[in-house]
């Protein structure tokens, strides 16, 4: 059983309200970093606890707080992203629907330590039942002085409200995020000015993920040291994984990193295998946008070694022969599973969710896949494989924000890795019928 | 579609708008916007005209056209007439994986509609959306406020009964059925 610091008390009845949460040592970091720390000395303890962006880029955090402004007599924002849309991503709903109160701690924690005094959690609209789950813990940190004026009689004062967003997920770039924030379309920002200079309303702002900053909760009770103990170099602390597709058991885990990639998919414990006794055929292992890799890979890295859940391991030989741990949604899927049909529902998730501003984002996500759409159709010439290589490799690296990349790098890694697939669908146009590629429902199939 | 009453929010709706407004700091009430339509949504018939456009614009003191570009933007902003039900079927990755393309093709069957149409009694409009986060639950479908996981065809049968019987209309701003943790 690996150690758990967001999650362990998740299976205690009723640690959704304020008095069981409290009871269990709930709003402490708050109390420990405004009665005994400076807002400097907490960022200190993240810069020390190793801590990195869980929202998929992996930054260093306290890295992060230390780049914002601090001009005086102007305002500064900590902004929660919980605009979770990563496909194959869901441990921010669970966290928050589940453990609403931790998010909250973490935010007046890490407000206090940035030095904001107006805070805001962007959470996706369709997440809207969440968003009244977190104003109501709002409303109980309020009402037991958490929040408002004059925290615990330290000087120091916290207003903290819900946004909701309405389906886009690009709202998930943080620029985008910020944008929306300000009641316009999420049209992502030319960087720079980072938002660390000239964030939410050209203030510097903080935008950090929502396990991000449920994070900055152990850290502050247990020191920074302490949380970098957790984990293997440096990939410190744990990491919750959104575990999806043909597992036997599906599920959001806390896991401590460095465990190997093959006990998370057949330990029962974690996944438990895959399903119906079929043989794993790849895993996307960090959401929708990173590269997919083939069972052997994702097994073992191309030296031999044993992969491992860390930041490190599974990005070891780049993208050639690795991948990313992006944000933790693991994707799983079983031999019968048709990776040329699984590309084209990417393709036209990243065209539906393009936003339009950048030309080559915009055109070549949907050139990708309506030339996906004809090869599954029965329509596609060999030429087609080398075009969908080409077109991801010139909208990668050349968009305002990393949706471009994001909708380039699973094409490319399909590719790479399963050219001979897309061959076979190309040569063989007849026998697509016969291509496991129409998933149905357990024994629940219509005549 | 004629709208079923006068476009104006009610008191209590009016001071709550007030109220969000009052979230952000003087002169960038604007980010208020994409919270009220959602409000106005719920409140004139599950759609976003533009009369109800111009309306929001009006409350806010800001220019239709900064309404119109926002509402066109998100995915969850009607701009043309829906049912009382929208159904909205996640279709992507781990939900295609574990048999979306089943629910969705048995709705429109039991709807006797296609994707993107409304049934001709004006209770249900079937949706496709991407991602919704439930990955681990797969396949779902998001109902107004409620998320319905697990799904397999019996579950969407009961649940598009229940939806007929009650007849209501449903909104993403409802109160949320109970859940099970």
């Amino acid at each position: 059983m690996g150690k758990k610091l967001l999650l362990k008390n998740d299976h205690i009845t009723g640690i959704q309200g304020y008095d069981v949460y409290r009871r269990e040592g709930g709003y402490a970091s708050v109390e420990k970093a405004l009665k005994t720390m400076t807002p400097e000395a907490v960022v200190e303890e993240v810069k020390k606890s190793g801590l990195r962006g869980r929202g998929g880029a992996g930054f260093p955090t306290g890295m992060k707080w230390s780049f914002l402004a601090k001009p005086p007599g102007v305002a500064r924002y900590l902004v929660c992203n919980a605009d979770e849309s990563e496909p194959g991503t869901f441990k921010d709903r669970y966290l928050m629907e589940r453990i609403p109160h931790l998010l909250i701690e973490g935010m007046i924690t890490s407000s206090f330590a940035l030095g904001a005094n107006t805070s805001y959690i962007y959470i996706r609209g369709e997440y809207y039942y969440v968003a009244r789950i977190l104003e109501k813990a709002i409303d109980e940190a309020y009402a037991n002085g958490w929040l408002g004026q004059n925290i615990l009689g330290s000087g120091y004062s916290l207003d903290l409200y819900v946004q909701v967003g309405a389906g886009a997920y690009i709202c998930g770039e943080e620029t985008a995020l910020l944008e929306s924030l300000e009641g316009k379309r999420g049209n992502p920002r030319i960087k720079p000015p980072f938002p660390a200079v000239a964030g939410l309303y050209g203030c510097p702002t903080v935008v950090n993920n929502v396990e991000t900053i449920a994070a900055v909760v152990p850290i502050v009770n247990d020191g920074g040291d302490e949380y970098a103990k957790v984990g293997i170099g440096k990939s410190t602390g744990t990491k919750l994984i959104s575990a999806s597709g043909h597992i036997n058991k599906p599920g959001v885990y806390e896991i401590e990193m460095g465990i190997t990639v093959e006990d998370f998919i057949y330990s029962d414990e974690y996944c438990g295998g895959i399903r119906n006794g079929k043989k794993l055929k790849a895993v996307v292992a960090g959401g929708s946008s990173v590269p997919i890799l083939p069972a052997h890979l994702i097994l073992k890295t191309s030296a031999g070694e044993k992969r491992l859940m860390s930041y490190e391991s599974l990005a070891d030989g780049g993208f050639a022969t690795g991948t990313m741990l992006g944000s933790g949604g693991f994707i799983v899927m079983d031999e019968d599973t048709s990776i040329v049909k699984n590309l084209w529902n990417f393709t036209r998730f990243y065209h539906h969710e393009s936003c339009g501003q950048c030309s080559p984002c915009r055109e070549g996500t949907g050139w990708m896949e309506k030339i996906l759409h004809r090869i599954l159709e029965g329509h596609g010439s060999m030429s087609d494989v080398d075009l969908l290589w080409d077109i991801q490799g010139k909208i990668e690296g050349k968009t305002i924000c990393p949706l471009g990349d994001a909708a380039a790098w699973p094409v490319a890694a399909a590719i790479r890795h399963f050219r001979s697939e897309f061959e076979d669908y190309i040569k063989n146009p007849k026998n697509i019928r016969d291509v496991k590629h129409y998933y149905r429902l357990n024994n629940l199939v219509e005549a | 579609m004629a709208l079923t009453k006068e476009i104006r929010f009610n008191d209590e709706t009016m001071a709550l708008v007030q109220r969000m407004m009052k979230r952000y700091p003087e002169g960038k009430h604007k980010s208020a916007l994409i919270p009220i339509l959602h409000i106005a949504q719920a409140e004139f018939d599950g759609w976003l005209s533009p009369e109800v456009m111009d309306y929001v614009a009006s409350v806010m003191k800001i220019q239709p056209i900064e309404v119109y570009e926002v509402a066109s933007f998100y995915s969850m902003f009607n701009l043309k007439p829906v049912g009382k039900c929208l159904i909205e079927v996640c279709r992507t990755s781990s939900c295609w994986l574990l048999g979306a393309e089943d629910v969705i093709r048995h709705l429109e069957k039991k709807l006797n509609i296609k994707v993107g149409e409304t049934s001709a009694d004006g209770m249900f409009t079937l949706k496709t959306v991407e991602c919704l986060g439930s990955c681990g639950t797969a396949p779902m479908m998001q109902v107004g406020a409620d998320y319905y996981e697990n799904l397999n065809l019996e579950k969407v049968d009961q649940l598009v009964s229940r939806f007929k019987a009650e007849g209501k209309r449903k909104s993403y701003t409802d109160q949320p059925e109970p859940r099970s943790l």
